[in-house]
């Protein structure tokens, strides 16, 4: 039923306005891996969160909004647009320690379903806050430009900003796994993951450590949130369809598993992205059902244990 | 020994309440501001909450997709009715509750493949993905984003009796009749066999599990019933403002859902109603009356998460425990006053049947490896009917996986298990307990939010139902055998004066002595028991031998302890297990006498 549909429509849409060339395709693919490594870098601050803290934080898509809002202000106090991404990133950053100490850090001992609750208790008071500043209508962000905002790449004419910001992610994402696998910072996250009792017991300070995370965590959404605002306009809800999006990756990837996260990201990336090539609407519903797949096949994710 | 009083009082107090809040409601409140919409919306919100309560509050189940259910509910029975397909409301609803249920059905055979974090991501995910259908696969039926205009409303055609419920009043009026059913239909399950296994699903899944519980059907089960409660309320509220919204299938409307539930309180059945009402009322207040504008929600957002931090039980949940607080109760004698020596059990000798020469424990051949560490190598073991066994070994000799791979809780690497003359290598550990298997665990494994009394019946529904079963509207208090059956397990334990307290209030001696109830209620023909003296003070331990050889008159029992004065003065045989392997077998005097056995405790550096 819904595959005839989709081939109806298929037809449809191709006829009207998209032509199907190779161009068009590699363009597609290249939208996928863009959105693909932003999706990896904001899941990846949920999954080192949930792995470390154990916490599934559903203010993550929040935060995320918040990146964009807090790089735009700074974005319209300077106009540079470098400035508001560290801005933007260390702002949320901040927020999010201030939110563990406050409250997360009182729910480690909860049961999870607090801790969901909570949470998302927080995003909405986040949002809510957001929108009582700067109302629902969408705010631009101009994307800066560093050559030209077009770049003719032979077989197709590609956005440099996309370009320039799957770059960015890139380093982001290096830089994490660099903190991850090669600090001592990141020796004690992983260890925590393991068995953060025994963690604690070692006589390494725990508590500090989960509000160092919790901080990284946020700051990957933050940072995301506003790399990302030049693409699409932000609003205080373009949180929650990032954070629905995030839920499917990990699921698809391994909660608690950084390339997972990565491997996860890609893939829905380029799910959405491809679909969309056919028929727009579609695109989230083949996500949705690639999920479905993943956990008949293997319930744990492609890079879960547990 | 008398009997603990069962509860007989009035049952249908709660009812009677609502029934006259529900009568009453049109007459005092909108004086205070409550419209006929308003209070029709509160109980559409109501009935969609009982369900979700059974499966958050009592099944401990955190769905954050069941707008999928009511959007599924309230467009099937819109569209119908739109397209003329079905010209009666009453029977196009009911269509919808079951399509609803059909594809709650489906939704939760995926979502429950995971729980906990996992379930919820899961049913974020599939919300969206149906509010996406509804956007686009399902346009030509749902209308997309203008969703379905010009819904009718019901109305009864019986020959010499029509009626149209044409008015806002009259609405009301129907809802509030459908919302006291739902309400008695969610009451009835609560209080039945199949209820109660859900609080015990919430409470501590493995052990409900463990005790012979099937508990995929039951979360499948509750899952399916939510989403039916689900698709009446969304069938009801595109007849109610004769439109059906494509808002119905968002994000927002799972996520109000959840926080009205628990505002209201969750676990309480009618916190759901309280939390929408408090949720609409608040909205109309603050945006109009306050002139808060949109800040509405922000507000509401900082009550939810001051509740979730310091009033969890929401405000039907802190006003009930206001209630037991205040009201002065017969507390039960605490623990120090019940005379020390076990008067529950009759004293007279005990009486144990020789052991016959009937196998009912084998294993042959049994090795676990969990990578390349060997838990269990090449184990070869037998009991026989009537036997007391005693299992040691030092500690990580692999006695707890041994344990587990009789039970069924996990697989073992290679080798076969029998009960009874019977393969049970591949059973799972339902189905092993229903082959008279039981298993007391050596860190309790107990259900700590019921009461002592629920936490046995637990076990005896199993014994009495089966695996499973979709009792849903008999009454557990009126199953007299049952009871009679948990009174003497209580009097067997010595618990008859706690049997109304709740399990996370007793002292660490009695949740040992309940860890075994559990075991025993299932009425286990082999007993396992995996260290059940420890942590017990040398009383504890004197009552529990006497106990556990009370328990072996008919039936096999096989004892995991570090005990040995006690081990060795209960048990037949003695099995020695070592890094893994058997050591030694034999009487507790052969057992003692031999150097294998000292060197493996002591490291073999005693020479």
């Amino acid at each position: 039923m819904l595959q005839k549909h989709a081939k109806n429509d298929h037809r449809r849409h191709a006829g009207e306005h998209h032509v199907l060339n190779w161009g068009n395709f590699v363009s597609q693919l290249f939208n996928g891996l863009v959105s693909g490594a932003l999706l990896a870098l904001i899941s990846a601050g949920l999954t080192i969160v949930y792995g470390t803290l154990g916490v599934l934080n559903l203010a993550h898509g929040a935060l995320f909004m918040l990146g964009g809002y807090a790089g735009f202000v700074a974005f319209q106090a300077t106009g540079n647009f470098f400035i508001a991404v560290v801005v933007g990133a260390a702002f949320v950053g901040i927020v999010g320690i201030v939110i563990e100490r406050l409250i997360v850090r009182f729910f480690y001992n909860r049961p999870e379903e607090d801790q969901i609750l909570v949470t998302f208790g927080i995003g909405i008071v986040i949002v809510e806050l957001v929108r009582a500043g700067f109302g629902s209508l969408s705010q631009m962000v101009t994307a800066p430009v560093v050559v030209s905002p077009i770049i003719n790449l032979g077989f197709t004419i590609y956005p440099e900003y996309r370009l320039v910001a799957f770059g960015i992610v890139v380093v982001a994402l290096a830089a994490l796994y660099i903190l991850l696998y090669r600090t001592r910072l990141g020796m004690v996250v992983r260890a925590g993951i393991e068995d953060a009792t025994m963690v604690d017991m070692l006589g390494i300070n725990i508590q500090r450590t989960f509000m160092i995370v919790f901080g990284i965590g946020a700051m990957a959404a933050g940072f995301a949130g506003i790399i990302n605002a030049p693409i699409i306009s932000i609003t205080p809800n373009v949180g929650d369809d990032i954070l629905i999006e995030c839920f499917v990756v990990v699921v698809i990837g391994g909660v608690g598993s950084f390339p997972g996260a990565i491997v996860g990201g890609i893939i829905a990336g380029e799910i959405m992205s491809l679909t969309s090539m056919f028929n727009p609407q579609l695109s989230q519903v083949m996500l949705f059902a690639v999920m479905a797949l993943v956990l008949i096949a293997r319930p744990q994710g492609l890079f879960g244990t547990r | 020994m008398t009997t603990a009083p069962r509860r007989r009082r009035f049952a249908f107090t709660a009812e009677l309440i609502l029934g006259l809040v529900l009568i009453i409601s049109p007459f005092v409140l909108p004086s205070i501001g409550g419209t006929s919409d308003t209070l029709s919306r509160i109980l559409i919100w109501g009935l969609f909450g009982l369900g979700f309560d059974l499966i958050f509050g009592f099944t401990g189940l955190l769905s954050f997709g069941q707008a999928a259910f009511y959007g599924t509910g309230g467009f099937i029975s819109s569209y119908l009715l739109v397209s003329h397909t079905i010209p009666n409301v009453f029977i196009a609803l009911l269509i919808g509750l079951v399509g609803a249920a059909i594809v709650g059905t489906l939704v939760g055979v995926l979502a429950l493949r995971r729980s906990g974090i996992y379930f919820a991501m899961i049913t974020v995910a599939f919300g969206e993905m149906f509010f996406f259908l509804e956007n686009s696969a399902l346009y030509p039926w749902t209308g997309g984003e203008n969703g379905l205009p010009n819904v009718p409303k019901p109305s009864i055609n019986l020959p010499g009796f029509d009626f149209a419920f044409d008015s806002p009043w009259k609405l009301y009026g129907l809802l509030a009749v459908l919302f006291f059913m739902g309400y008695v239909i969610a009451r009835r399950i609560v209080a039945s066999p199949f209820g109660h296994v859900l609080t015990a699903i919430r409470d501590n899944p493995l052990r409900a599990q463990a005790v012979g519980h099937r508990i995929q059907l039951y979360k499948l089960s509750v899952f399916t019933i939510a989403a039916g409660y689900a698709g009446l309320a969304g069938g009801l509220e595109g007849t109610l403002q004769s439109y059906m919204s494509p808002e119905s299938f968002t994000f927002e409307t799972s996520g109000q859902l959840v926080m009205q539930t628990v505002i209201g309180g969750a676990g309480t059945l009618l916190g759901p109603l309280v939390g929408g009402a408090l949720w609409l009322y608040l909205r109309n207040e603050l945006q109009s009356a306050l002139g808060l504008g949109a800040a509405w929600k922000l507000v509401l957002g900082l009550v939810f998460v001051v509740l979730i931090m310091f009033l969890r039980r929401g405000i039907v949940g802190g006003i009930s425990d206001l209630y037991h607080f205040l009201r002065p109760t017969a507390s039960p004698p605490a623990e120090a006053t019940v005379p020390a020596a076990p008067v529950g059990r009759p004293n007279t000798p005990i009486l144990r049947r020789p052991i016959s020469d009937r196998v009912v424990i084998e294993a042959r051949g049994i090795s676990k490896h969990y990578g390349g560490i060997i838990a269990n190598e090449d184990v070869n073991f037998k009991v026989r009917e009537g036997e007391i066994r005693g299992l040691i070994g030092p500690n990580g000799a692999g006695k707890s996986t041994f344990f587990k791979m009789l039970t069924g809780e996990i697989k073992p690497t290679s080798g076969q298990i029998f009960m009874f003359g019977e393969e049970t290598t591949n059973l799972d550990v339902t189905a092993v307990c229903h082959r008279g298997v039981a298993k007391s665990y050596q860190i309790n494994q107990l259900f700590p939010k019921l009461t002592v009394r629920r936490n046995l019946m637990i076990s005896a529904l199993s014994r009495a139902r089966g695996e499973f079963r979709l009792d849903l509207f008999r009454n557990v208090d009126h199953m007299d055998e049952l009871n009679a059956d948990i009174d003497e397990t209580l009097r067997l334990l010595d618990l008859t004066p706690r049997a109304d307290v709740k399990v996370s209030d007793l002292a660490y001696g009695e949740k040992r002595r309940i860890e075994i109830g559990l075991a025993l209620g299932t009425n286990p023909k082999v007993l396992l028991l995996d260290e059940p003296l420890a942590g017990m003070s040398p009383q504890e331990r004197a009552d529990t031998v006497v106990l556990l050889n009370h328990l072996a008159v008919g039936r096999t029992l096989v004892v995991v302890e570090h005990d040995m004065d006690a081990l060795f003065g209960m048990a037949d045989q003695v099995t020695v297990l070592a890094q893994g392997r058997i050591l030694a077998e034999g009487t507790p005097a052969e057992v003692q006498g031999s150097d294998a056995v000292q060197d493996a405790y002591l490291g073999g550096v005693h020479a």
